[in-house]
C-alpha cells in the first residue's frame, strides 16, 4: 500500500508536483500516467525518500520510507536502468545490495535467473544494453521479495519480447497480491497492463480511476461524414443537437449516431457519400486528458512550415 | 523466459521493529570497495610509486655515499618514505571516487533506497574505506621501509625500527595515508562530483604552501603550521622541526580537518535531494 497525501515539490520557481493525493492498493497493477516532465519520477523519488517533499508526504505500508529499516524486504524499486556502477558485474551489484539488507546470497542467483541474466551475470554492467540494464534493475527490485513494487518507465529500451515479458511479470506480481505501481508516458501500454490508472499532468492529479472507466469516459467517438452539401447537413445536424466540425466536403460529427445522421439527411434529401463511425484511440483519450498540462508541445504544422 | 513467481527467501525478517543492522551495511560497503577495478589500480599505483621511489633514492644514496654524511642529521626513515607523497595522491583519489563514483553512475540512488538512513550508510562507507586505508597504508609503509633500509644497510647508513623516533615515522606513515584518505572521502561526500572533488582535494593539499607567501607575516607562522599537509606530514620526521607541530599533534590536526568536513557533509547529505 502506497499513500501520497497532499504532496508538493518545488524546484526553484517550478512546481513539479502540485498537491498530489492518491493511494495505490495491493493485488492490481496501478499505472502512473503522464506526459514527460509531468512529475511522475519526482513523485516516485519522494515515495522512496530520495527527494524531500516541499509539502505533504508519502507512506509505504503506513510509514514514511525513511523510517523503514532494511526496506528492500517491503519495497522494491526500479527508478532508472543506470542506477548502478558500470564497473561492477551484475552479480556483485546484486550482492552488495542484498548484503545491505541481510538478504541471503542465494537470492542473487535466483534473481539473475528470474530476469534472464544468469549467463551474463559475471560481465560488467557497463557492457549491458539498455534492455539488459532494465532487467538488472528489475532483479534489484525483486531481491528482497517485497510486497510493494515500483517501476519507473520499465519498458524503456526493451524489445518487443522484453515488453511482453515485463507485462507478464507485472501482472503475475499483482496476481500474487503485491502492490505494483508502474509509471509510463504510453497510454496504449498502460491500457494493456494496468487495472487502475493515476493520471497526472504538470504535477497535478487529472484522473484516478479504473482503466476501463477512464477509456470509456474520455474516448469520445465521432462520425466521419462526406457529402456534397456540407452547409445544409451541418445546419440540420446542429439543430438536432450534434457538434459539427466542417471541412470542404467532409464533417466530423459528435453527439449523433450514424443511423440518426443518415435519417436526418434523408429527410432533407441530402446525398451522403460516406458515413463512417470512428472511435478515438487511447492515445487521443490521453492527449485529451492531458492537453492543458503538456510542458513542451510542438505545433506540428508550425514546425513543418518553418 | 517466463515471468513466474519470485520464491520467497528464507529468513526474511519483515517485522517492523527489525534493526538497520550495521554489520550488513559494512559487509555491503566492503563488497562495493573490492568489486571495482579502480580500488586495485590505485593500490597498485600507490605501491609501485612508493617502493619505486624508495629503491631509486636508496640506490642513488648508496652509490654516492661518503661516511661523513651520517653525521649531518640525515633522516633515513623519512628519506625512504618520500614515496608516500605519491601514494597519497592515488589513494586519496580512491577515497574521492568511493563516493563520487556512486553519484556519477547513479548507484547512489540504489544505495540510499536500500538503506534510507543516509548518514549511517555514508558514514559506514567512509569507515570501511578508512580501515582499508590503514591496512594499505601500514603495509606500504612497513614494506617500503624494509626494502629501503635493506639497501641502505649495505653501507651501514640505514636505521632500524628500534632506533629512537623511527617507529613513529613508519607507523605514522601508514596513518598519514589513512588521514589524507579521510580528507579525500570527506571532500568527495561534500562536493559529490568527481572532477570538482578531486580539484578541491588537490587544492587543499597543495595550494596552502603556494599561497602562504601572500599572507601577512604575523599569520604566516600559524598558517604554515596548520596547513593540512604541513600538519599531517610532521609525523614523517624523526626529529621534531622548529616552529612546526609535533608528530601526533600534527596528524591529529589533519584528521580533525577531515572529520569536521565529513560531519558537515553528512549534515548536508540528510537535507539535500539525492
Amino acid at each position: 500500500m502506497i499513500e501520497v497525501r497532499d504532496l508538493s515539490k518545488r524546484f526553484g520557481s517550478t512546481l513539479a508536483v502540485d498537491h498530489l493525493s492518491f493511494s495505490v492498493g495491493p493485488g492490481i497493477v496501478t499505472g502512473f500516467l503522464g506526459p514527460n516532465g509531468s512529475g511522475k519520477s519526482t513523485t516516485m523519488r519522494m515515495i522512496l525518500g530520495l527527494d524531500h517533499p516541499s509539502k505533504g508526504g508519502t507512506t509505504v505500508n503506513g510509514r514514511p520510507y525513511g523510517e523503514i529499516h532494511r526496506p528492500l524486504h517491503e519495497v522494491g524499486a526500479l527508478l532508472d536502468a543506470k542506477a548502478m556502477h558500470g564497473g561492477r558485474s551484475a552479480y556483485n551489484h546484486l550482492l552488495c545490495v542484498a548484503q545491505s539488507n541481510a538478504i541471503p546470497r542465494r537470492r542473487v542467483g535466483e534473481c539473475l535467473d528470474l530476469v534472464g541474466l544468469d549467463t551474463v551475470g559475471r560481465k560488467r554492467a557497463r557492457t549491458y544494453s539498455l534492455g539488459m540494464g532494465q532487467r538488472l534493475g528489475i532483479a534489484t527490485a525483486l531481491l528482497g521479495d517485497p510486497q510493494v513494487l515500483m517501476f519507473d518507465e520499465p519498458i524503456n529500451g526493451l524489445d518487443p519480447e522484453g515488453i511482453l515479458w515485463i507485462r507478464t511479470l507485472l501482472r503475475s506480481l499483482a496476481a500474487q497480491g503485491r502492490t505494483v505501481f508502474v509509471s509510463s508516458h504510453l497510454m496504449s501500454e498502460m491500457a494493456l497492463t494496468a487495472d487502475h490508472l493515476v493520471v497526472i499532468g504538470r504535477g497535478r492529479l487529472i484522473a484516478d480511476s479504473s482503466t476501463a472507466d477512464l477509456i470509456a469516459s474520455s474516448s469520445q467517438g465521432y462520425v466521419h461524414v462526406r457529402t456534397p452539401d456540407v452547409e445544409g447537413l451541418a445546419t440540420r445536424l446542429r439543430s438536432a443537437g450534434a457538434i459539427v466540425d466542417t471541412d470542404a466536403d467532409t464533417m466530423r460529427v459528435t453527439g449523433l449516431e450514424c443511423a440518426a445522421i443518415g435519417e436526418l439527411a434523408a429527410l432533407d434529401h441530402i446525398a451522403l457519400h460516406e458515413l463512417t463511425p470512428r472511435s478515438a484511440s487511447l492515445e487521443e483519450a490521453f492527449m485529451e486528458l492531458t492537453k492543458d498540462s503538456v510542458d513542451y508541445r510542438t505545433d506540428a504544422t508550425v514546425a513543418i512550415a518553418s | 523466459m517466463t515471468a513466474t513467481t519470485t520464491a520467497a527467501p528464507e529468513s526474511v525478517n519483515t517485522s517492523p521493529t527489525r534493526s538497520i543492522g550495521l554489520m550488513n551495511v559494512v559487509r555491503s560497503e566492503w563488497t562495493k570497495l573490492r568489486t571495482v577495478r579502480s580500488t586495485y589500480w590505485t593500490a597498485i599505483a600507490a605501491g609501485l610509486g612508493t617502493i619505486g621511489i624508495a629503491v631509486l633514492g636508496a640506490t642513488e644514496y648508496v652509490r654516492n655515499f661518503t661516511p661523513h654524511k651520517l653525521d649531518d642529521g640525515f633522516d633515513a626513515a623519512n628519506f625512504i618514505l618520500q614515496g608516500l607523497y605519491v601514494a597519497q595522491i592515488a589513494l586519496g583519489a580512491l577515497g574521492v571516487l568511493a563516493i563520487t563514483g556512486e553519484y556519477a553512475t547513479g548507484m547512489i540512488r540504489t544505495t540510499l533506497t536500500a538503506v534510507p538512513q543516509r548518514r549511517v550508510v555514508i558514514a559506514l562507507k567512509g569507515l570501511v574505506y578508512l580501515v582499508a586505508m590503514v591496512i594499505v597504508g601500514e603495509t606500504l609503509s612497513f614494506t617500503t621501509f624494509g626494502i629501503g633500509q635493506a639497501i641502505l644497510h649495505s653501507k651501514h647508513a640505514g636505521v632500524s625500527l628500534s632506533d629512537p623516533g623511527v617507529l613513529h615515522v613508519v607507523v605514522g606513515g601508514g596513518l598519514y595515508i589513512a588521514s589524507v584518505g579521510l580528507l579525500a572521502f570527506a571532500l568527495g561526500t561534500l562536493v559529490r562530483r568527481t572532477a570538482g572533488a578531486l580539484a578541491t582535494f588537490f587544492g587543499v593539499l597543495f595550494l596552502p604552501s603556494a599561497l602562504i607567501d601572500l599572507l601577512p607575516n604575523s599569520w604566516r607562522t600559524a598558517a604554515i603550521k596548520f596547513a593540512p599537509a604541513n600538519a599531517g606530514t610532521q609525523v614523517l620526521n624523526r626529529w621534531r622541526l622548529h616552529d612546526m607541530l609535533g608528530p601526533w599533534q600534527g596528524l591529529g590536526i589533519l584528521t580533525l580537518y577531515g572529520l569536521v568536513i565529513l560531519l558537515g557533509a553528512l549534515f548536508l547529505l540528510g537535507r539535500r535531494d539525492a
